[in-house]
């Protein structure tokens, strides 16, 4: 198990290389020029060409490049081109609230969507397992930015429970904290409960159709017990990774869901520094979603393991 | 037991989100103002950068030698006294009393001299000065002197403009930094003091009452009089998304936004304790731009079709359909600003499209394809760029709408090869009034070649014109020149004015009072009720 971690551990580097290559190569061949963002929209020509020769941006593309890898390998991502504020920096700002909303939506989904799916599946063919599909089907239909906007205008602007935007840490205290997470994590947890919920039933609906289950209620034991002891382990590996899943597809939903929330984290960032072509912060970001997308998908295959023991490495 | 347990589940849920809510229902008693601008504040320097939140932050924490009234006229700001020589060549400036910075050492003529170096080196009208300028210099620790070549009719105007870029004053350390470098210290003499601490680039920035501060006595009016902060802190944060900013407004979580959508105006107006005004007399000055260096554009027949095929009304009326936030303006400057005239409008005022037509056919156009860079990210440039669009079809040019964000724009426009080698043929934007006051900050009439605005027109005439301009310190003479530029800026057509549009400011009126009438946002003066 150790030396399959290390290995994996060890196969990220090349992984993260190739991103890293890529990253730059595209942004730097797309059109843009972060010269011309800095300078401002009233800027006159000459003063563009000064600032591109003070950012070092009319230099030869391999020259840039070797600059900035030569500092990533030495776990310096640079500074934003705007701020001047080094990128680590910037992120670490940010990371904050949106490592509470993916948290949040995921636990919402989690929540939501197991009991969910398990029912689907107990009762399939009824109208339950019906209103559940009914309500997958339209959680993964409706745009997070849509269902947002539904719930702002109902908890915020005519309840008046929620705020409309911002974000509070919960060093600020608990209740602030959550009047400003609930909404935004609701609505993007809908997404990922509708999903999780379709393959908690279908992965259930399978399993309850093997002998054993059958043989556990030919044992006289309860319903339930055979459902959540034996029918839902057997089923919780396409569940675990479709949750791992659906934490990396996360990453894009929290852009949209900051946007609508004005929540100040990683998504905005990112979203702010694309337009602004702020190089150093779009590959600084890039790379650390990199590794936590190889993170995540470590994590996913050795709770394989626990999940099921037919399965080592 | 289904139902025990539903219950149960459903009262939990009730009590949680009732004490949430009710948690969130208690307010501070300090005087915050939080305030939404028009885009983020990533950088901290007014002089590296032309943007407009920079700009805000600059009137914030910065001080002018002098400021524009309401009626658009110069005063002195930091500056107490100045003397103007007959000959008009010598200008001595001495500082008002107890003047500080915000780390508390005393504002000196050293520290202007160095700001006004530094400020001259990237600002249009300050470069004009500095090229006009024999020297500055500083006589004593309150009283500077700027000595010219030859007489330069805008010094107070340029000291005092109020678009970008600002002549800030800065301590002298941080004013000799190079221009094109952003200046490491945010230390300033203004109204507020900038909480470096709190700054969240892209995101939020706090200021706090500078208790130091010393105001003129005069009533504040637009930048000039005397700035007196009356909230403790104010906040200036991004709400990128524009339906979120008026949600959070009408909310009451916010207490300002300087440019609320247009479409969200109606709204707005009818929400409870907001107001809707028009700050900014000027309006937005709408811009059609076109590159004189790349054909068919550069011979001025194509670019008087292109002037004969627009319709000013069917571009503002595709911005917004409330007549009372756009006007139809055949002056190149701001209509009611002191050098607004009708000179040369005619081919702008009257559509015609078989005109135009004759003009192509007489220029040689052979329906070559024109690039129209279509910036889609800007809810008064996405429309108009349609209807500018569809004229020109209209009028037999052969149109390519190349659509793109604004960021790609400004990167896009700066290429000067073929439109067929990622060049271009027509961009549009806009300008906030004051820009386009007068022919020397106007930066669309310009016709300097190589050193004019993005599209590089060429006019021997227009740029004799303007330095005549400069020269002259009569208003009555300075009027009939900014006409004859004008008049001649249609002849070459430097760029083809689409009017004006008026962008309204949004407040909670019932928790702010004596907000200033300005055209940039400012907070001094205001008091939370």
């Amino acid at each position: 198990m150790w030396g399959y971690i290390a290995r994996r551990l060890l196969a990220t580097i090349p992984v993260v290389g190739v991103v890293a290559v890529f990253v730059f190569l595209l942004l730097h061949l797309a059109p843009g020029d972060p010269a011309a963002v800095v300078a401002g929209s009233y800027a006159m020509p000459k003063d563009v060409e000064r600032i591109r020769e003070k950012l070092g941006l009319n230099e030869p593309i391999h020259i840039q490049f070797g600059k900035w890898i030569s500092h990533v390998a030495r776990g310096d991502l640079g500074d934003s081109i705007f701020s001047e504020m080094p990128v680590t920096t910037l992120i670490a700002q940010r990371v904050e609230p949106t490592l509470c909303l993916a948290v949040a939506s995921i636990l919402v989904a989690i929540v939501l969507a197991v009991p969910l799916g398990i029912v689907a599946a107990w009762r399939a063919g009824t109208w339950i397992d019906h209103l559940v599909m009914i309500f997958a089907v339209l959680g993964f239909s409706i745009p997070v930015f849509v269902i947002g906007y539904v719930l702002i205008y109902g908890f915020s602007i005519k309840a008046q429970i929620f705020p409309v935007q911002g974000f509070i840490s919960i060093r600020q205290g608990l209740l602030p904290f959550l009047r400003t997470i609930t909404l935004p994590s609701v609505a993007l947890g809908l997404i990922y409960a509708a999903l999780i919920a379709r393959i908690t039933r279908a992965s259930l609906l399978e399993v309850l159709g093997e002998d054993y289950i059958r043989t556990a209620h030919a044992k006289g034991l309860q319903p339930r017990a055979v459902l959540l002891r034996h029918a839902l382990k057997n089923a919780s590996v396409p569940i675990v990774t479709i949750i791992g899943v659906g934490i990396a597809m996360l990453i894009g939903g929290v852009v949209v869901t900051e946007s609508v929330f004005n929540i100040s984290g990683l998504g905005r960032l990112v979203v702010d520094s694309v337009l602004a072509r702020d190089y150093p912060v779009i590959q600084g970001i890039t790379l650390m979603f990199t590794g936590i997308y190889l993170l995540i998908n470590l994590i996913v295959d050795i709770s394989y393991t626990f999940l099921d023991p037919r399965i080592h490495y | 037991m289904c139902t025990n347990v539903l219950k149960k589940v459903m009262v939990a849920c009730l009590a949680i989100v009732m004490v949430i809510g009710l948690t969130g229902q208690v307010r501070g008693a300090e005087t915050l103002l939080r305030a939404v601008l028009d885009s983020s504040i990533k950088q901290l320097d007014p002089i590296w950068t032309t943007g407009y939140a920079v700009r805000t932050h600059g009137f914030m924490i910065y001080d002018t030698l002098f400021g524009l009234d309401a009626d658009l006229n110069v005063k002195p700001q930091m500056v107490d006294a100045y003397t103007v020589s007959s000959d008009k060549l010598v200008y001595t400036f001495t500082l008002r009393s107890g003047l500080k910075w915000h780390d508390g050492t005393p504002v000196t003529s050293k520290d202007c001299v160095a700001s006004i170096k530094r400020w001259g080196a990237k600002d249009g009208i300050g470069q004009k000065l500095m090229a006009a300028t024999q020297k500055l210099e500083v006589i004593d620790d309150k009283t500077f002197r700027l000595i010219l070549k030859e007489p330069f009719g805008m010094v107070l105007q340029g000291l005092g403009k109020v678009t970008s870029n600002v002549c800030f004053m800065m301590r002298e350390k941080d004013a000799l930094t190079d221009p094109n470098e952003q200046v490491k210290e945010v230390i300033g003499s203004g109204p507020f003091k900038f909480v470096k601490e709190a700054f969240q680039p892209g995101v939020t920035a706090f200021y706090v009452k500078n208790e130091a501060y010393v105001p003129r006595k005069e009533p504040a009016s637009n930048m000039a009089g005397g700035k007196i902060p009356q909230v403790d802190r104010v906040e200036l944060v991004w709400i990128p998304d524009p339906n979120t900013a008026a949600n959070a407004l009408m909310a009451g979580e916010i207490d300002y936004i300087w440019t609320p959508s247009l479409d969200l105006v109606p709204k707005l107006k009818a929400a409870k304790g907001v107001t809707v005004e028009i700050h900014d007399p000027t309006g937005l000055q709408t811009v059609c731009r076109l590159n004189h260096q790349q054909p068919p554009f550069d011979n001025v027949k194509v670019r008087q079709a292109a002037l004969w095929a627009t319709n000013m009304e069917d571009n503002l009326r595709a911005v917004t359909s409330d007549p009372t936030l756009f006007k139809v303006c055949s002056s190149m400057y701001p209509c009611d600003s002191p050098f607004a005239s009708d000179a040369g409008s005619e081919p702008l005022m009257k559509q015609d499209f078989e005109k135009a037509k004759q003009l192509l056919k007489e220029a040689g156009y052979k329906g070559e394809k024109i690039v129209i860079l279509h910036c889609t990210d800007d809810n008064v440039i996405n429309p108009q760029t349609l209807v500018t669009g569809q004229n020109l079809r209209k009028a037999g040019f052969n149109v390519d709408m190349q659509a793109m964000d604004w960021s790609t724009l400004v990167s896009r426009r700066a290429v000067r090869k073929p439109a067929t080698e990622g060049g271009w043929h027509i961009f549009q934007t806009w300008f906030n009034g004051p820009d386009f006051l007068n022919p020397l900050e106007h930066m669309a009439i310009g016709a300097g070649c190589e050193k004019a605005w993005w599209g590089w027109p060429c006019d021997e005439e227009i740029e004799k014109l303007r330095a005549a301009f400069g020269r002259e310190a009569d208003l009555q003479k300075q009027k009939e020149i900014a006409r004859a530029i004008q008049k001649r800026a249609f002849e070459v057509v430097t760029y083809v004015p689409l009017g004006t549009v008026y962008q309204p400011v949004a407040y909670r009126s019932d928790r702010l009072e004596g907000m200033l009438k300005s055209p940039a946002p400012l907070f001094w003066n205001v008091k939370k009720k």
